[in-house]
């Protein structure tokens, strides 16, 4: 079948603001957006930029703006979406070129909340023993791949660039709700200032933009409750 | 289309111990639940069993004459602006980003809250009916 896309291009040596360019594609209804981004940049033309690297959903490196909808190029099919398709940067990064944002503030925001097991006692000579229902607390939150697409979904985000984001908070509580982790004080202390998780307004943007199916307002929710309950 | 900005999302560091937010979130969900009491009660004894066209003075004054209805009104005044008045600070916190517009909405919001605080609490406790 024929597609029409139509993709939001930014070049930062000449252009002022965004513009838009439209291609005709032949797709099959099973190949997926990423797929129709190749053919333009193979074969029609080059200077379309984007990233990708996995294709497969795990690399998080191609979360954008499908049809007014934050989702990864490799994983959403032809068939899933309405022709023309509409493909724009994820928003409330800088655009650095075309398809392609600067990650940089997001990844600050990831770090601020020490993304890694915190534990100084000696597991000795084995692991660090957890029960089933330990790892269910926060088994949901591991699934993250770093797309940003609940991040650049958030209509807080847009606005107020120095919130922390829920990608920050889903991965805090990857380790708050860890049993073998002992950083869950400091990490709240961090979720509870202005620009933390309290500045979330329970939109649900962000659980309808993972591609992982991560409860991510409810992640968040959880974060919240801690706070109260164990600050 | 944004600008390339290298100094974007560079943060502040946290507020080390404020638990202003947190608080406040939860007084947001505690004053909710009190005004689904407090409101819809009010509704209906104003809109729906009477009509607020045909309320006369003698039906507030009758409603003032014991001091459970005066606290009922000013719970009902007091929790309704605390939670109005966080909401929208809340509101413009997120869509203000010039600091100095945000600090004059905020000042115009606080005060505009007190007026209506003062006038509201001055009619409730001052009310003294007349013969
Ligand atoms: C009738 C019962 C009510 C309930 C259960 C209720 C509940 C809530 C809750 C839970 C929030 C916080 C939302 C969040 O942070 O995710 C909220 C926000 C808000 N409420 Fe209420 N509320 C009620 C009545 C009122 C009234 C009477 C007013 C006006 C005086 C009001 C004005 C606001 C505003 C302006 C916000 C902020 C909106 C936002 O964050 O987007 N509410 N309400
Ligand atoms: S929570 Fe989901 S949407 Fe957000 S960064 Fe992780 S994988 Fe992407
Ligand atoms: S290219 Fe890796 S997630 Fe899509």
């Amino acid at each position: 079948m024929d597609i029409e896309l139509k993709i939001l291009r930014y070049d930062p040596e000449n252009d002022r603001k965004g513009h838009w360019e439209f291609y005709k594609v032949e797709a099959d209804p099973d190949e997926r957006i990423l797929d129709l981004l190749h053919k333009v940049k193979w074969f029609e033309d080059g200077t379309l930029s984007f990233r990708r690297s996995c294709a497969h959903g795990v690399c998080g490196s191609d979360a954008m703006v499908i049809n007014g909808e934050n989702m990864l190029a490799c994983q959403v099919l032809v068939k899933e979406v309405s022709n023309p398709i509409k493909i724009e940067p994820v928003r409330g990064l800088p655009v650095v070129k075309d398809l392609i944002v600067d990650m940089e503030p997001f990844m600050d925001s990831y770090k601020k909340v020490m993304p890694y097991l915190i534990n100084d006692k000696d597991p000795g000579d084995r692991e660090r023993l957890q029960s089933q229902e330990d790892v269910e607390k926060f088994e949901d939150t591991t699934k993250c791949i770093l797309c940003a697409a609940c991040t650049t979904s958030c209509p807080v985000f847009w606005t107020a660039d120095s919130y922390i984001g829920p990608a920050a908070i889903v991965n805090a509580h990857r380790f708050v709700f860890d049993s073998r982790d002992e950083g869950s004080k400091q990490r709240l202390e961090i979720l509870k200032d202005v620009n933390g998780a309290f500045r979330c307004r329970t939109a649900f943007n962000c659980t309808s933009a993972c591609p992982k199916g991560i409860q991510v307002t409810k992640a968040i929710e959880d974060v919240k409750r801690e706070t109260l309950l164990n600050n | 289309m944004m600008e390339t900005r290298t100094d974007w999302g560079r943060r502040e560091p946290p507020l080390e111990g404020s638990n202003f937010e947190l608080y406040g979130w939860f007084f947001m969900r505690i004053s909710g639940l009190l005004l689904v009491l407090l409101a819809v009660t009010h509704m209906f004894i104003m809109h729906v069993f009477n009509d607020t066209l045909n309320l006369d003075y003698e039906f507030v004054a009758a409603r003032w004459d014991t001091p459970y209805w005066r606290t009922f009104d000013w719970l009902l005044l007091t929790l309704s602006l605390l939670h109005g008045t966080n909401g929208v600070r809340v509101v413009l916190h997120d869509n203000i980003s010039d600091l100095s517009i945000r600090k004059l909405a905020l000042g115009a919001l606080y005060s505009t809250s007190l007026v209506f605080f003062i006038l509201g609490t001055y009619v409730i406790v001052a009310f003294v009916r007349q013969a």
